[in-house]
């Protein structure tokens, strides 16, 4: 049941998005290599290892990880 | 062979000199060096007031051929020192421990909050990614993975792909990471829950090393993680595009913290004994992650929330911004704002009581206790000639752990049992 839901939720989502979007002659923005998702990712990478240390919590943006016996 | 050698070393002096009276000239020979090259570099310091130290480099080397495939390398080296919190709670007398490797103690004074002061490490980590543009709409990527320090190793693999449609205003991705940790444990690996051998207790340096035999087990052990990642990136119009991921994380194996000890304590709260940690050998993890980025009068704002659940009973919320504002075409100011709440593990007590029943699992680490943490950033950026970038960014840190409703005996309730900590980030980056 709970799978069904899933599904339904996913093509909905999918269906939703068909409706969004530009054409591309509108996308001079995401041209843009500060608009890129991996933009900073340096940055991105130093605070995931920070937080990853510190917080009971990991991942989201990327893969949760291992890879340190961090204190 | 006499002559060849001194020719050498007249070439070598001819193109050192020509390089110092002639930077254009050593700028091409780096050109070619680097050709083809982007690489990121940053150098960042972190530090905790009167605890942890470390100092992180770290490279990113990006090069492409033919507009189809992509090789990503990326170096990172890490020197940690200091002092981390033990677990054990703080007493309005001075408390001796025994250092992990049963080799000596370490006495904390009165009032203080017990912390390790033998933690030091360095650490190396490589990785390689390889992304691959298959057609039009089908990208894949594969990475492997490998870090090692001193009591710890990893090993790592990494795979994904993702579909574009919608005239690539959607993108679908689904990755997945294997990796493969091995443990060894200064001292070797504690007996979960054992009580602490302390010199003191006992008459003789034999009898002391017996009973610290006692309570240790096997010089290594293994966890295996297996992660992941579904995600959906959409283009909303034409200043604004969402992320929304899902992950899900499976780790099986040691996920005890051989260095943590709980307190254990009577009515009037003094501490009896000291008893190492035990945590479950497994943890599924789940994560629901949304972005949105986009551009407002030519700045760029980004702003995501992460939610996170897992069977030991950790759920945390992490809201996280920036705010990129240009001054000028080549340079730009960033404000970074983030706030996490987190609420604590259903094995997680800050010490344990004289006489009950020990539990099966038992942790003090206020790290998987109930807190939350602040994170104040900014953050200046130059772009330079031929591409390159200069940044560098300052960062305030601040965790506040809170008490998860344990009641507080005797002296306890005069100590500060979740001290707030406060680190500061600072870091360089050079871009080209």
């Amino acid at each position: 049941m709970k799978l069904k839901i899933c599904l339904g939720l996913l093509m909905l989502t999918l269906g939703g998005c068909s409706s969004l979007g530009v054409e591309p002659w509108q996308k001079q923005h995401f041209a843009r290599e500060d608009m890129a998702l991996n933009h900073e990712k340096l940055d991105l990478s130093l605070d995931d290892h920070i937080y990853f240390s510190k917080e009971g919590s990991s991942g989201g943006r990327a893969f949760a990880g291992g890879g340190c016996g961090c204190n | 062979m006499q002559l060849t050698h001194k020719k050498n070393i007249a070439q070598a002096l001819a193109i050192a000199s020509c390089g110092l009276v002639n930077p254009v000239a050593e700028a091409a020979t780096d050109d070619r060096f680097f050709s083809g090259w982007d690489i990121d570099a940053a150098l960042m310091y972190y530090g905790e007031q009167d605890r942890v130290q470390a100092i992180e480099a770290i490279g990113d080397f990006q090069k492409q051929y033919d507009d189809e495939s992509q090789l990503n390398l990326k170096v990172v080296f890490d020197s940690l020192t200091g002092a981390s919190a033990s677990g054990a709670v703080a007493q309005s007398q001075h408390q001796t421990f025994t250092r992990p490797s049963g080799d000596g103690q370490y006495i904390v004074g009165a009032g203080d909050t017990p912390l390790d002061d033998s933690f030091k490490d360095t650490r190396l980590q490589l990785s390689a990614n390889w992304i691959e543009q298959l057609s039009l709409e089908w990208q894949s990527n594969i990475g492997v993975y490998g870090s090692r320090e001193f009591d710890y190793t990893s090993l790592g693999v990494n795979g994904g792909i993702e579909r574009s449609l919608n005239k690539d205003n959607t993108t679908l991705a689904i990755s997945a990471a294997y990796t493969y940790d091995l443990l060894e444990p200064v001292g070797a690996k504690p007996v979960p829950l054992s009580a602490m051998a302390i010199r003191q207790d006992f008459i003789s340096e034999q009898a002391f090393r017996q009973a610290f035999n006692l309570t240790r087990g096997d010089d290594s052990d293994d966890k295996q993680t297996l992660d992941l990642i579904l995600g959906l990136t959409q283009i909303i119009n034409a200043n604004w595009l969402m992320q929304f991921n899902y992950g899900l994380s499976s780790v099986a194996g040691y996920l005890t913290d051989p260095y943590k000890i709980l307190s254990v304590v009577d009515n009037s709260g003094t501490s009896q004994q000291y008893r190492y940690e035990h945590r479950p050998d497994s943890r599924l993890k789940h994560s629901l992650f949304a972005l949105a980025k986009g551009v407002v009068a030519g700045d760029i704002v980004d702003i995501s929330y992460r939610y996170n659940s897992d069977d030991w009973d950790i759920n945390s919320h992490t809201f996280d911004g920036h705010y990129r504002h240009y001054f000028s075409d080549d340079f730009y100011g960033q404000l970074h704002l983030r706030y996490y709440l987190q609420s604590a593990a259903e094995f997680y007590q800050p010490f344990l009581l004289m006489g009950s029943i020990l539990p099966e699992y038992a942790s003090a680490d206020y790290r998987i206790g109930e807190m939350t943490t602040y994170t104040f950033g900014i953050k200046f950026g130059h772009k330079l000639k031929g591409d390159h970038e200069l940044s560098y960014r300052l960062e305030w840190y601040q965790q506040t752990p809170k008490n998860n409703g344990t009641a507080l005996v005797g002296q306890l309730q005069q100590h500060e049992l979740f001290p707030s900590l406060t680190a500061v980030i600072a870091q360089v980056s050079y871009s080209f």
